[in-house]
């Protein structure tokens, strides 16, 4: 494939994505053979694009807590007074991510109600694994011969730490906030089970009406999000990468 | 002599104080969805119990917050949780007033967290011990059995997720089956599919950009939306092909599930396959060459059973994911443990959503432990004994 077909692939996608969210019933005839006759083919209950948004929020505030903590953890236990935690942290992580994210959304929900709060906590909850994951990785396998340049020339723990050791993580790191950021875009449309506000509620009510062009739009709405999401954070990462010298 | 504390101890300690002293132990509840009124150890149980359970428990702390050896401190972890399961039980019977069959018994919060910090006791312990796969297989089983064994005995009966299970025991061991045949068919599918495919991306490195490309763009599309789209195309299947709908292929229902958790198990199957197969040294397969081994018998005798572990952590993957993924096909009439998850969502009767919940975590769970042995058991020595 020749290097200026994918940019001009994501270009598209993008404009398609915000002409449907912006202006819906353009694209009413082409969902309408999907829907019996009197069955409105563009969602009706509410804004798409308000959904998006909502949606957005939700994935971007977890995101935010799941790196702020998830990134300290990992510090934390990479330090030579954390370091007793770090194979429990390891185990933790691994035990985890068995936890099923519906599982996770359904057992928040006793503990904080209906709406927004529990799929926040799982959505932060799950996103704190690939993040943490990945930063210990970055910060565990740092080559021996950089780490002993910064102690040698005189650096202190702090100056290594932010100076060496997270600029020299941070592409792995933005891999796992990545991975984190895929996972909870998909996850949150569950949180419509719960009430939450999310493009979820359009292919629930798509379900519900046994209305297939609902699921359709609110399914490839999030796809389209995740993969412009995916490929802007890619972006990110390489910049960093090459940046900390890993690329030339 | 001077008393060493454990940090990890000390966190734990908190948990265990804040759990036992502050948070309530057992919650009664007039019915099933009213909110309940809240009850501390020693109201919750027997004079005696609640004061044995209260001194098991400092003492446990105690243990936990000095450096003890490993294995006491695995003991101690077993032995209270054994405990509270034991004394959940009871508090159950203690609190629900006699021939009242409305009244629901739950473990409240301070019961989760001590759960929780003798869980995390556990777990510490058993990573420092660094057991064989075989042995924590083996620790899994004897955990396994443990709750079975409690369960058989009627302890918990008097628990509300119990008494919900009581009401439709039937439906549970059916959605149970459902939900097992889901993520396990579904499973052996993509494997069946998954594993040539990713030889044939292995060989042909044209077509592995491309394949791996389609199943990513799967994966972005969310579970209960792929589930949703499915419906039409099987729908379609069922009308017009002769005998699709004979052998159970509809709209709704199993089928779409079926199909969308095997979509989904694609990815990891081909790609840590292709990889797996990548990773294999160039010497091994030069000197297969050189004994004059055909391409079919460096397949199966060189190149798989070296990709194996690699391999092997896809299919853990998939497992897992399939397990949690499985709970969604309840949406579009597929069955399995969401049922329950779903129904006391919408009912908002929480012992309902976990009995959906708690033994799909425990299968998840289940299927990660004993993968994880396997793949440790098909690594190279070398690499034995790394993980926990």
């Amino acid at each position: 494939m020749k290097a200026w077909i994918p940019p001009i692939l994501r270009l598209v996608l993008l404009v398609v994505l915000i002409a449907f969210l912006v202006s819906p019933d353009w694209f009413g005839p082409l969902l309408k053979p999907l829907v019996q006759d009197t069955a409105p083919a563009i969602y009706n209950q509410g804004s798409l694009l308000t959904l998006t948004l909502l949606h957005l929020r939700i994935v971007a505030i977890a995101t935010a807590g799941a790196v702020a903590v998830a990134v300290t953890l990992a510090i934390l236990v990479t330090r030579p007074f954390g370091a007793e935690f770090l194979p429990l942290s390891r185990s933790l992580v691994n035990i985890g991510q068995t936890f099923p994210p519906v599982a996770v959304l359904a057992l928040a929900v006793p503990a904080l109600g209906f709406g927004e709060k529990p799929t926040l906590v799982a959505l932060f909850l799950y996103g704190l694994l690939p993040i943490f994951e990945n930063t210990l990785t970055g910060l565990t396998t740092l080559p021996p011969s950089v780490m002993e340049a910064a102690r040698g020339s005189g650096m202190t723990d702090r100056q290594r730490l932010f100076k060496v050791e997270l600029p020299l993580a941070m592409p792995v790191i933005l891999a796992g906030i990545r991975l984190s950021v895929v996972i909870s875009l998909a996850t949150a449309t569950i949180g419509s089970t719960v009430a939450a506000k999310t493009l979820g509620e359009v292919i629930i009510a798509g379900l519900q009406s046994n209305n297939i062009a609902f699921v359709l739009q609110g399914g490839l709405i999030v796809g389209a999000l995740a993969v412009l999401i995916y490929d802007g954070l890619s972006a990110i990462e390489r910049v960093f990468a090459r940046r900390a010298g890993l690329l030339s | 002599m001077s008393i060493r504390f454990d940090k990890l101890g000390v966190v734990i300690a908190l948990l265990i104080a804040y759990g036992a002293l502050v948070a309530p132990f057992a919650t009664l509840r007039a019915n099933r969805i009213v909110p309940g009124e809240a009850k501390m150890i020693l109201d919750a149980l027997p004079a005696g119990a609640g004061i044995a359970l209260l001194v098991l428990i400092v003492f446990a702390a105690v243990i936990v917050l000095l450096k003890t050896p490993t294995l006491i401190r695995l003991a101690t972890a077993a032995a209270a949780l054994v405990a509270l399961a034991l004394f959940v039980g009871m508090a159950a019977t203690h609190l629900t007033p006699p021939e009242n069959t409305y009244a629901r018994v739950s473990p409240a919060s301070g019961f989760w967290i001590l759960l929780f910090a003798f869980a995390l006791l556990a777990a510490d312990s058993i990573t420092r011990l660094r057991p064989q796969p075989a042995i924590r297989v083996l620790l899994l089983l004897i955990t396994l059995g443990g709750a079975a064994a409690i369960l058989m005995s009627g302890l918990w009966d008097g628990l509300s997720i119990l008494k919900e299970y009581a009401g439709r025991a039937d439906v549970f061991w059916l959605e149970a089956g459902k939900h097992v045949t889901l993520a396990l068919g579904s499973l052996f599918a993509s494997v069946a599919v998954g594993l040539p495919l990713g030889i044939l991306c292995h060989r042909v490195v044209p077509l592995r950009a491309a394949v791996l490309n389609t199943l990513n763009l799967i994966q972005t599309i969310p579970s209960i939306a792929l589930f949703g789209i499915l419906i039409a195309p099987l729908g379609w299947i069922a009308v017009h092909v002769p005998g699709a709908a004979a052998i159970g292929i509809r709209g709704i229902g199993a089928a779409p599930a079926f199909v969308a958790l095997f979509l989904y198990s694609l990815l990891p199957v081909v790609a840590n396959t292709v990889v797996g197969l990548g990773g294999v040294p160039r010497e091994a397969n030069e000197a297969a060459r050189g004994i004059g081994m055909t391409d079919r018998q460096r397949l199966f005798g060189i190149e798989l059973p070296l990709a194996m572990p690699v391999i092997l952590t896809g299919i853990r993957i998939v497992l897992v994911q399939n397990i949690g993924l499985a709970t969604i096909a309840a949406l579009i009439g597929g069955g399995g443990f969401g049922v329950f998850v779903f129904q006391g969502i919408g009912q908002t009767a929480m012992d309902l959503v976990l009995l959906g919940a708690v033994p799909t975590v425990v299968l998840a769970f289940t299927a990660a432990i004993v993968l994880d042995a396997l793949i440790e058991m098909n690594a190279p020595q070398r690499n034995r004994g790394r993980t926990a």
